[in-house]
């Protein structure tokens, strides 16, 4: 049995909604469920891809894993040890442990620092000082993320580089302090097509080389099909569907991951057309439907159980797991 | 047929460090009731050739060279108020890229509509005018009440079905439509990849349509053209280009797009990045980035040369492999 490096139990994020402040004295507050009670495990050494649509919740719920934001309810485990409701400097030797890329290279990298600062920039934040230790590391990242020879691209700044570049920046940044889980927030989507692939085998090859998991964020299910080991996939706060990324993708049960695939154009003229299953749009996740959050856009809505109970996430084949009603009464 | 013919078209940017090459020499074709897919990445001027084709470059661009026929007439040759009054809109119409932020924030979604029927149809009562954006709803698929909406109260796709709504309103013969999938989600995508498909059989108009992700484009698409840094690189039917290309950029383009169905695969990728448009590379500009790239291609830019079934390549392993044969 492999072992569990993350282990998120029941997490849920509500942000309150800024209302009046006259409907605030009178009615209750408003929240916005943005992740609603979900529950995965990462293992040690996985790839695990969150799938879907822009406000589904997927990068609330990298963030909430190393506590970028705070979490409303729910569990987050990091090797076995609870570190929900440590203090902000008791968690301070595990945010070395878990790092995250974020989305826009051309945002996420100070445009006044160098290569060489922003690189180090986690070394100082932790208190390593020692020169040669730093330079050992900065040379051994650089290498790790291809920006060879190190000397060439140390002291540039963010701008005189292409956006690949700046993205495997980014993981190096992430990287050096030795990490062992690390959420990557879309680290593809800002980058075109023909540099993609740069920063994907990178991310492979830090697997491979130190044995580091990731979360990977995405909302391409052909992309996470072809990295990810396992992938869950997310509506309006609540995984719908999760398992592995093959057998997600090949035989989806959920009628909304399904949707999903079929409306995913294939780079190949000879083959199937993308079709358009369901529609309308995700509804607001301010006032998510009641039941199912899916039912009121839902090809396969099977009556009155929809609309009125949540669907649990069942096991229903051995590790895929599928939260509706059409697969409840087996 | 041909609606479209655009010979050697050479669009620039004059900036202070010099010229941006964009668009250099770019030779291409759009027959009748047929789709044409401009492919290629971020810089390589897929939307500066639809501003030249409606002559809207910003106020720095300028079309140094080459011809434009629309429909048997050569618009690069018409005065600026010919073009707005006969050209702009009811022959040619263009979706914005990013339409979610296209339309103007403090007017309500139809009178954006019926004013833009009434520039360029002044006869039109704005009674009339409200009609025909009514049954212009309708045909995209929006509630027509909605007409008096602002621009907020629609999602993202509503914006993009409202754009194209209003790109349609004259009746054009060609409509392009730059990156109309970018920042919509799949499912959303597909719907209005699919409304375009259809407008485009209904009403029988030609398309273009810009985007960078290839799969659309094997979707929607008859013709496919790839550019890179300025250049037309492969032009040609669709299934030939994607499935006998002989282009090494296409055929990296197309083995760097994961795919949702087959086998899994690994993702390659084209070692480098695109080049500075203001200071391109000699001869073949993805000559330093080729794997096969000869003497000859820093040296001399390839000819698009017709390699036959109506499938044009510009590559000079192509050209020396012909000449062999």
């Amino acid at each position: 049995m492999r072992e569990k490096i993350i282990e998120a139990a029941s997490l849920k994020k509500w942000f309150p909604l800024r209302t009046g402040f006259f409907s605030s004295l009178f009615k209750r507050e408003i929240f916005v469920k943005a992740v609603d009670d979900i529950s995965f495990d990462i293992y040690t050494g996985e790839i695990f891809g969150l799938a879907g649509e822009s406000g589904s919740g997927k990068t609330t719920t990298g963030k909430l894993i190393i506590r970028l934001v705070d979490i409303t309810d729910g569990k987050i485990s990091f090797k076995g040890k609870d570190i929900t409701a440590l203090s902000e400097s008791k968690f301070k030797p595990f945010r070395k442990k878990l790092q995250i890329i974020f989305q826009d290279p051309y945002e996420s990298l100070n445009p006044r620092m160098t290569i060489n600062d922003i690189i180090s920039e986690p070394l100082f934040v932790h208190g390593i000082s020692d020169e040669k230790e730093i330079t050992k590391r900065l040379n051994a990242v650089l290498e790790d993320v291809k920006l060879t020879p190190p000397d060439e691209f140390l002291f540039r700044y963010p701008h005189e580089l292409s956006g690949g570049q700046r993205q495997r920046v980014a993981v190096a940044r992430a990287i050096i302090l030795n990490p062992e889980f690390v959420v990557a927030d879309e680290p593809v989507s800002m980058l075109d097509v023909s540099i993609r692939a740069e920063v994907l085998n990178v991310i492979l090859e830090l697997r491979k080389k130190y044995n580091v998991s990731f979360l990977f964020i995405t909302h391409d299910l052909a992309l996470a099909r072809h990295l990810c080991d396992r992938i869950a996939i997310m509506y309006l706060g609540k995984i719908v569907e999760m398992g592995k990324a093959d057998e997600v993708v090949a035989n989806s049960m959920h009628p909304y991951t399904k949707a999903l695939i079929k409306a995913v154009p294939v780079p190949d003229p000879t083959a199937r057309r993308a079709e358009v299953v369901i529609k309308g749009e995700i509804p607001s996740p301010v006032n998510p439907p009641p039941g199912c959050h899916f039912h009121t856009r839902c090809p396969s809505y099977i009556g009155d159980v929809c609309r009125m109970k949540e669907p649990p996430l069942i096991e229903i084949d051995k590790n895929h797991y599928v939260a509706c009603h059409l697969y409840g009464s087996k | 047929m041909s609606l479209l013919e655009v010979k050697d078209l050479t669009t620039y940017y004059k900036i202070l460090r010099g010229y941006v090459r964009a668009v250099e020499g770019v030779t291409f074709n759009v027959k009748k009731r047929e789709a044409l897919g401009l492919a290629g990445e971020s810089g390589c001027g897929k939307t500066t050739i639809a501003l030249s084709l409606l002559r809207i470059l910003p106020s720095n661009g300028m079309i140094a060279e080459g011809e434009i026929v629309l429909d048997g007439q050569s618009i690069l040759k018409l005065n600026e108020d010919k073009m707005r009054k006969n050209v702009r809109w009811k022959k040619i119409s263009l979706v914005f890229q990013g339409a979610m932020n296209a339309m103007n924030p403090v007017h309500q979604v139809g009178e954006q509509i019926t004013e833009s029927i009434r520039i360029h149809e002044p006869h039109v009562s704005k009674k009339e005018a409200h009609e025909r954006a009514e049954k212009l709803f309708e045909l995209v698929g929006i509630e027509p009440s909605r007409l008096s909406n602002y621009p907020f109260e629609f999602s993202g796709g509503m914006r993009q079905r409202a754009m194209i709504a209003m790109a349609i309103a004259c009746n054009p013969q060609l409509l392009i439509a730059d990156e109309p999938g970018t920042a919509l989600d799949v499912i959303v995508q597909a719907q209005v990849m699919k409304l375009l498909s259809q407008l485009k059989d209904k009403l029988n108009m030609s398309m273009i349509m810009i985007t960078h992700d290839l799969s659309l484009i094997a979707d929607t698409c008859e013709k496919t053209a790839i550019m890179y840094a300025g250049h037309i690189v492969e032009f040609g039917d669709t299934v030939s280009v994607f499935k006998e290309n002989l282009h090494p950029y296409t055929n990296g383009l197309i083995s760097a797009f994961p795919s949702i169905e087959g086998e899994q695969m690994q993702i390659i990728s084209i070692p480098g990045s695109p080049p500075d448009l203001l200071d391109p590379p000699s001869g073949c500009r993805f000559h330093p980035r080729c794997q096969y790239a000869m003497e000859i291609c820093r040296k001399e830019r390839p000819p698009l040369l017709d390699v036959g079934k109506d499938h044009f390549v510009a590559c000079h392993l192509v050209k020396t492999e012909e000449e062999k044969r």
